[in-house]
């Protein structure tokens, strides 16, 4: 199935060099290089001790505590019994079966998709996954790493492979320079907005074009991240000299020689001039501004400067029905101006926005300025808690009144008690923007970093742009 | 797995676009255990209100629906999270076959895991789906043999991946025949340490 000479793109090449065998309906099984743990991952566990099996390859599995860990406390017996139970399950999950663990005492704990590239577990022309649809994030590198069911967990487990059937090729061009001001948040919101919540469905995204190119690691590993919000299967994007720079002395990555060959191979990674893709979608850069969340999908998503859509307006009657329903749930009226919604707290945290990058870009926001809402900012890890303290980042936060906390998932999915309150509305920084995601009766609004510290400062949303100082 | 051939029962009408994985069941409810049944917390914040009291005018509170065993959605079914309790949830409620639109493909995927049908079907057919529901029949049938789904006197067709057909028909388990074929996946890794030794993580490196 490979070396036919037919050109190929980046997915192909990295899914044809992972490919153990085929069967006769079509399904391809894949071996895998990485497989990630967290404590969702019990069912899986579960799944292993009934039939009392063993892990395959547990140098190859990592585990991460991320879902549950408090962030207002390093002391297991101070939270809720139930969700100290999660985090100890992970930790018995791992030593029982010899798989290596960040866990909720190690000084390298974070975000599993947060931990993984900034530990040099994540590399180029990996297969990765993990009980986790955000497993997208860590095709920012150019591997194919995608969200799995806690089935196909076991099935990892077991076998260190995982039958997939191969998914369709999506090309997503972003050309033209994008303005100052404008980051990968804008961008992935805008592309989600352009194709819908499902216009990626069985598809692998690769992102290419010059916008794309410009970005930093932390810039492709959110915009990848925000793949699985337009439907994807995954997202990538070819590594390329941005890559290596970033890879390079990390803790778990080659080095010497054996760097060198693999970056000779990572190399031969992108797509072929002329490979095919499927669907080839083209976006001009210039056209992105500022962008947030009004509704309950992602992509409800519009431009700081537009109004809440009216479902008068539309002939659609499935989208005037769910328009309806987003606007009844998020409290807003139709034609209202998105920057006179007024917000009641702020989030700054998740996979999606939690890298050094992130914090600096809010923090240059909010520097000498006061938030008029609370919040809350969540490093991606310790490591980034660490270094954001070291650059005096922090202070900046405390110093506006929000909350510096703990590294963790926090209040992107409020599994460990960092909970929107009912009704609230919430400028976040995180990926989903779903009915209750937040907490029960939660109100959720997408934006970068900078756009979240702007709506803290003025407490409202907020177009960021007016806040940027010339000198930053 | 037990295998999905012809299935009729009872439908349930749920005309809503984008029920994501985080209403199928809400994080907080991902802590328990299994053995007490997901079912309970299917669609639970739409289900019930603040004081837990089920809210009336809830398709999935009509008592017709307390035997549906097929639920029929707008697009973007299972869209979000790759919890498979969103699977659990519909299973353990008695559901065997979802048919709407569009799906979440690591929904569509877990489902089929679990022996739950995605079926898809057109926009327009899904519309026409949930109009009869709502006005006359609640007993539909759905083949997977003929991609066949059969409400009152009309008759719609819906697909799904070959490959996933092929499974649910037989009802299979992929560690089954994974299992057979553990000296290809020894042969795969042998040859792939010498040619991407970076793959190899060390136990001593940290
Ligand atoms: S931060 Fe949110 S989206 Fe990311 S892994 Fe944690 S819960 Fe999932």
């Amino acid at each position: 199935m490979t070396g036919t000479g037919q050109p190929r793109t980046l997915f192909d090449k990295v899914w044809d060099a992972h490919v153990v065998t085929r069967r006769e309906d079509g399904a391809e099984l894949l071996f895998i290089d990485r497989h990630l743990v967290h404590e969702g991952s019990f069912h899986a566990f579960n799944k292993l001790k009934e039939k009392r099996a063993k892990v395959r390859r547990p140098d190859l599995t990592i585990g991460v505590a991320d879902h549950y860990v408090p962030t207002r406390t390093r002391i297991l017996s101070e939270i809720a019994p139930e969700v100290a139970g999660m985090i100890r399950q992970l930790d018995d999950n791992c030593r029982a079966n010899g798989i290596r663990i960040f866990g909720f005492d190690d000084p390298r704990q974070g975000i599993v998709h947060v931990v993984g590239p900034e530990q040099g577990l994540t590399l180029p022309g990996l297969t990765m996954v993990c009980g986790d649809s955000h497993t997208s994030t860590h095709g920012a590198f150019g591997a194919l790493a995608f969200g799995i069911g806690a089935s196909e967990v076991a099935h990892v487990l077991l076998t260190q492979s995982l039958w997939q059937k191969k998914p369709k090729r999506m090309r997503i061009t972003v050309d033209g320079d994008t303005a100052p001001g404008i980051t990968a948040k804008d961008i992935a919101l805008s592309i989600i907005a352009a194709i819908g919540a499902d216009g990626a469905q069985g598809h692998a995204i690769e992102y290419a074009g010059r916008a794309i190119r410009a970005l930093s690691m932390e810039g492709r590993l959110t915009l990848c991240n925000l793949s699985i919000e337009s439907g994807a299967r995954c997202g990538m994007i070819a590594p390329d000299e941005t890559t290596f720079a970033y890879v390079t002395g990390r803790p778990f990555a080659p080095g010497g020689d054996v760097l060198d060959r693999a970056i000779a191979a990572w190399r031969e990674l992108a797509s072929d001039a002329d490979a095919a893709f499927d669907r080839a979608i083209l976006i001009d850069g210039r056209d992105i501004a500022p962008t947030v969340t009004w509704g309950i999908s992602p992509e409800d998503a519009l431009p700081i400067t537009a109004s809440v859509p009216d479902p008068a307006a539309t002939d659609d009657a499935s989208r005037a029905s769910h328009i309806r329903e987003a606007i009844d749930y998020m409290g807003l009226r139709p034609g209202q101006a998105l920057e006179t919604i007024q917000i009641d707290r702020v989030f700054i945290g998740s996979c999606t926005n939690s890298r050094i990058e992130d914090l600096r870009a809010a923090a240059s926001v909010l520097a000498g300025r006061k938030a008029r809402v609370p919040g809350l900012v969540s490093p991606g890890s310790h490591l980034v808690k660490q270094q954001a303290e070291q650059e005096g980042l922090d202070r900046i936060f405390i110093d506006a009144g929000l909350d510096w906390v703990g590294a963790g998932c926090s209040m992107c999915v409020g599994m460990n008690g960092d909970l929107v309150p009912a009704g609230e509305r919430c400028a976040s920084t995180t990926n989903r923007n779903f009915k209750g995601r937040q907490g029960p009766g939660a109100r959720t609004h997408l934006m970068s970093p900078a756009m979240a510290a702007a709506a803290a400062v003025t407490g409202r949303l907020t177009d960021v742009r007016p806040l940027l100082r010339s000198d930053a | 797995m037990t295998p999905f051939g012809i299935l009729t029962a009872s439908a349930c009408a749920l005309p809503l676009a984008s029920i994501d994985t985080d209403q199928l069941i809400p994080a907080r409810f991902m802590k328990r255990s299994r053995a007490d049944g997901y079912g309970q917390y299917l669609l639970h914040d739409m289900r019930f209100d603040e004081t837990g009291q089920k809210r009336p005018d809830f398709p999935l509170n009509a008592a017709s629906a307390a035997d549906a065993e097929v639920l029929v959605a707008r697009r973007n079914f299972g869209a979000g999270s790759s919890r498979e309790a969103a699977v659990y949830a519909l299973v353990d409620f008695g559901f065997r076959c979802v048919i709407a639109p569009s799906f979440g493909d690591i929904f569509a995927s877990n489902a089929v895991n679990n022996g739950l049908l995605p079926a898809k079907v057109s926009e327009a057919d899904a519309e026409e789906i949930l109009a009869l529901l709502q006005s006359s029949a609640t007993t539909i049938t759905v083949d997977l043999h003929d991609g066949l789904i059969r409400l009152g006197n009309r008759t719609f067709t819906f697909s799904i991946d070959p490959i996933w057909r092929t499974k649910l028909l037989n009802g299979w388990d992929d560690l089954d025949l994974t299992a057979s074929l553990t000296g290809d996946i020894a042969r795969f890794e042998q040859q792939d340490a010498g040619a991407r030794p970076w793959i190899q993580l060390q136990d001593g490196s940290d």
